[in-house]
């Protein structure tokens, strides 16, 4: 590794430390009340008072935490992914993460409204099980990632309808369930930071320890076994820990779709396709593109606020069809 | 260092692919497998590599059962160069290289820096890739590329280096190239080399020992001139050769005529 090469990669994770930083006091300043810098400064360090400090402490602060949790769980899986699935437009859907979260939160929203503390942990549950069904209908001496991506479309079609089948059924209270199927952070606090912020630190973790690996892994199977990784157990822990990122995110956030294929893309079209940079860089940018999108949602177009997801889904659509055309 | 095969055979969703093969690859030697498309080389050959496991019977290298052997600690003593490969488009030269190296790493350990530049020093070295280092791989001519292919494999200090193909899509030239690199691999550093080749040719003149697979079996195993006739030509392939000799005094084979 040519010492320039390095160098410049730890010059673009600075900078995407830095747009990190200032995604974070954007978000935190901006919204229908403007909040002056040296408030903020105060208030975090417990010295503020007032309104303000209250908005900021309750409102502002954890919503701009649970973005960067997502932005950070979402980016990192759609990375993992790329690399175990050799496949570009790899993201978390395709490993049937969305459709299960989907179904399982809209159930609880339809059919339990009262009981919306469920939605999280139901979400959660739904999407790892739908993940562990793709797996094993994919599961034939071993695991091919395009039977992965067939078994992943099959699923999330019969999960789509149970969706549709369940929004026909309840359609007078549709509204709650479309605003999650868009994806959004509106009113997140706390709690919701509190749900994910294990999986990401554990997520990150383990994904910068699997860094080498899914470098191999990128050589083709037969050449990562030729050099002595076991490719099947890699590929089957690398996606757990994929799953388990965006099945924590998506169950705080909904199914907030683009961040996991976008972020990694570009981290890897400006840092390269070594997994000891690209990861930390996915997650760096990751954070700061949805905390930026959220800022952009919440204040465009005020007193309406956008959920997040449309923002994503305005900017990644387009970004899809750029890798089509690029690399297919 | 000695790999055997004990009355190997592989099936595939209900085919035969291999039948009772038992085949010794003496130390020090380049064996050359070859036979017709389909008979089973390329199977063969990822067996004894350790990449395709779903076998009956035993391969033993120095006596020891490879299931046995850890796959790190195996990777150490064989490396294998398959047919299909590929790399992330702006990986260099020098990483593709120091991949060589994944079998000494490990989750806990970092590895020994100093003995991991010596042996991608050492594979750049043998492969003339030393100017080439910060090159993309994928910027490499076919025959540059696939001599940083065989660096990587050389990375991982093997006593066996087992090639699938090795100058298939490649010219002339390359070919001359890779095969040179094979001879100085025996004859300056006591590799033992493996290679499914398809040029007759190249078996003749850079191989020590052939091993002939015809209907998943062995047709046989013995030094080239023995082994690579004009009847074992129309026997195997079926094909009518003739018998050159070149301006070095060495034999060519030249296929002819299809025989029925």
């Amino acid at each position: 590794m040519s010492r320039r090469e390095t160098q410049r990669r730890m010059l673009l994770l600075g900078a995407f430390a830095l747009l990190s930083c200032a995604g974070f006091v954007l978000s935190i300043a901006k919204g229908s009340v403007e909040i002056p810098l040296e408030e903020i400064w105060q208030a975090l360090l417990g010295a503020g008072g007032g309104m303000h400090e209250q908005i900021l402490m309750n409102i502002r602060l954890p919503r701009t935490i649970v973005a960067a949790l997502v932005g950070i769980n979402l980016s990192l899986s759609g990375a993992i992914l790329q690399a175990i699935m050799k496949n570009p437009l790899a993201d978390p859907h395709i490993i049937g993460i969305s459709s299960g979260a989907g179904l399982a939160g809209i159930f609880v929203m339809l059919v339990l409204p009262e009981q919306g503390w469920l939605i999280t942990p139901v979400a959660f549950f739904g999407a790892m099980a739908a993940a562990l069904c793709i797996y094993i209908l994919a599961w034939k001496n071993g695991i091919r990632p395009i039977r992965i991506i067939l078994a992943g479309v099959a699923v999330s079609a019969f999960l789509g309808a149970g969706i549709s089948a369940l929004m026909i059924f309840y359609s007078d209270r549709v509204h709650s369930a479309l605003m999650w199927m868009v994806g959004g952070l509106s009113a997140r606090s706390w709690p919701h930071a509190e749900i994910i912020y294990p999986y990401t630190v554990a997520g990150f973790l383990l994904a910068v320890f699997g860094a080498r690996h899914l470098n191999i892994l990128q050589l083709g199977d037969e050449m990562a076994k030729g050099l002595g990784l076991r490719v099947e157990l890699t590929r089957l822990s690398m996606t757990a820990v994929a799953a388990l990122l965006a099945a924590s995110a998506v169950s705080v956030s909904g199914l907030l779709g683009f961040v996991g294929l976008m972020v990694p893309h570009a981290a890897r079209l400006m840092m390269g396709s070594d997994y000891r940079f690209l990861l930390p860089g996915a997650a760096l940018l990751g954070m700061a593109v949805v905390m930026f999108s959220d800022t952009f949602a919440r204040t465009a177009f005020a007193p309406v606020e956008l959920p997040v997801g449309i923002i994503m889904a305005v900017l990644g659509a387009p970004f899809f069809l750029f890798l089509l055309r690029r690399e297919l | 260092m000695l790999l055997e095969t004990r009355n190997l055979t592989v099936s595939m969703e209900g085919k035969t692919i291999l039948q009772d093969i038992s085949l010794r690859f003496a130390e020090g030697k380049r064996t050359a497998i070859i036979g017709p498309n389909g008979a089973g080389k390329s199977t063969l050959l990822r067996a004894l590599a350790a990449l395709h496991s779903d076998y009956r019977g035993e391969i033993l290298l120095d006596g020891e059962n490879i299931r046995r052997i850890g796959r790190k600690r195996l990777s150490q003593r064989l490396a294998v160069l398959p047919q299909n490969v590929q790399a992330p488009p702006d990986t260099t030269v020098e990483r593709l290289v120091d991949y060589g190296r994944f079998p000494y790493r490990s989750w806990f350990r970092s590895s020994d820096a100093k003995a991991d530049r010596e042996a991608v020093e050492w594979a750049l070295f043998v492969t003339r890739l030393e100017e080439f280092r910060q090159r993309q791989v994928l910027s490499l001519s076919g025959g540059e590329r696939q001599r940083a292919w065989i660096a990587m494999a050389l990375a991982q200090r093997p006593k066996i280096l087992l090639l699938d193909e090795p100058t298939t899509y490649l010219d002339i030239a390359h070919q001359l190239e890779v095969m040179q690199i094979v001879r100085q691999l025996y004859e300056e550093y006591h590799i033992t080399v493996i290679m499914v080749l398809h040029d007759i040719n190249h078996a003749l003149q850079y191989a020590d020992e052939i091993a002939i697979i015809k209907n998943h079996g062995i047709f046989g195993q013995g030094p080239p001139k023995e082994m690579l006739t004009v009847d074992t030509l129309a026997a195997v392939f079926g094909v009518k050769a003739d018998i050159f000799i070149n301006s070095r005094g060495d034999a060519i084979l030249s296929p002819i005529s299809i025989v029925k």
